[in-house]
């Protein structure tokens, strides 16, 4: 692994990892503010193109962004970008929303988790999340929208396989061969 | 926690995500997700996927006062946090057995078991098994998900360990045998009634539950 360092890790971050951790350290409000500026319009139309209604979709913004402030303590740049940790609230407030019982959550990390950070893998996993985007859109189109029902949509593969009307061994080689290209594209992009 | 071997697979782990799967079975996900740092990478990969695809996503309006009522509420008191785990008892089954100790039940041949969840959908139970001793063969109807969260079991699919799941499906009969050592203790969730072969008649098997 790489050596430790102290200097601080937040100038390999985005500007939106650095006002996350900003929000984590400081409980920096002007911060939050930008967060919410920035991600609330984007979480409402991907709760809308769920078949939110509006009024539904804007009180699950509100919740989702009030987890992200009371959260905030175990956001950790070495495992996620701030996109990443904050769609994953969306997905299980989304998920929660249409059980019976609330989702099984797995234990939660340690709060606080990187006050001694790895700069090395915070930085690689800051960089492959910047190049995300860019890799996704080289994918097959049938591979990237198979990956955005399964991961943006969270549409269960029976389910995309029901929608598209393709067999389920499809969805699922698609699936599985577009996280494999996209691997193989983010080692070709990123040093 | 390197040392695991028996993952979940990518279907299950999606499933899980979507919020697909029976109570039972995502309790267990949710299980191994606490012990495995490898999947919960592959659970944290997938939602970076999913994050970027939000990063650029359309926008939608939102309502005049949207931005005033989420500053507002930004002091309200935090919820309280999730239980965490205890013992060998990772935080989603402690949240499971309402955060106290198992009440186990006798199954005869020092087994014991609790059961955490039935329903139609599927149940959830943990089991303990002294070493050495063989989990009644068992053959099933669709899926079983087998988590260790202490000792160990063999059976033909190969060795198990904590944070180690066994996925059988209906095609599987297999005989888990608990290893040498430490009593195993495992969380086991079916989507159907188990069908015991040997040990209980199965006129019994709504009785035991098992």
């Amino acid at each position: 692994m790489s050596v430790k360092v102290e200097t601080p890790v937040t100038t390999e971050l985005s500007d939106l990892s650095r006002d996350l951790i900003a929000v984590r350290d400081q409980r920096d409000r002007a911060a939050f503010g930008r967060l919410f500026d920035h991600f609330a319009p984007r979480l409402k139309s991907m709760l809308l193109r769920g078949g939110l209604t509006d009024g539904s979709a804007e009180d699950v913004v509100q919740d989702v962004m009030l987890a992200v402030w009371h959260k905030a303590a175990q956001f950790d740049p070495h495992r996620a970008d701030a996109a990443g940790w904050i769609y994953g609230i969306a997905r299980n407030r989304r998920i929660d929303m249409a059980r019976r019982k609330p989702l099984s959550q797995p234990e939660e990390m340690p709060d606080l988790p990187s006050l001694d950070p790895d700069a090395g893998q915070v930085l690689a996993l800051q960089q492959e999340a910047s190049h995300l985007a860019a890799a996704l859109a080289r994918l097959a189109p049938e591979q990237a929208d198979a990956l955005r029902a399964a991961y943006f949509d969270d549409i269960p593969h029976s389910r995309i396989s029901e929608i598209t009307g393709l067999p389920l061994g499809t969805i699922k080689s698609r699936i599985r061969l577009g996280l494999d290209r996209l691997r193989h594209e983010l080692r070709s992009i990123a040093p | 926690m390197t040392d695991i071997q028996h993952h979940i697979s990518d279907e299950l782990l999606d499933d899980y995500r979507a919020g697909a799967l029976p109570h039972a079975f995502s309790v267990v996900v949710a299980a191994h997700l606490s012990l495995c740092d490898d999947c919960r990478a592959r659970q944290e990969a997938r939602d970076m996927i999913g994050g970027a695809l939000l990063a650029g996503a359309e926008t939608a309006q939102l309502g005049t006062d949207a931005r005033a009522r989420i500053m507002a509420a930004l002091d309200t008191p935090a919820p309280a946090p999730a239980p965490r785990g205890s013992g060998v008892f990772p935080a989603p089954v402690m949240a499971e057995l309402g955060g106290r100790p198992p009440r186990w039940r006798m199954l005869g041949g020092g087994i014991r078991q609790q059961i955490l969840s039935a329903d139609r959908e599927g149940s959830l139970r943990l089991l303990y098994i002294p070493p050495g001793k063989a989990v009644p063969e068992h053959g099933h109807r669709g899926l079983e998900l087998t988590l260790v969260l202490q000792g160990s079991f063999a059976d033909s699919e190969g060795a198990f360990r904590r944070g180690d799941v066994e996925t059988a499906h209906d095609d599987i009969d297999h005989q888990p045998i608990a290893g040498p050592g430490e009593p195993c203790i495992c969380l086991a969730a079916t989507d159907a009634p188990l069908r015991f072969h040997a040990m209980l008649p199965s006129l019994l098997q709504p009785i035991f539950r098992i």
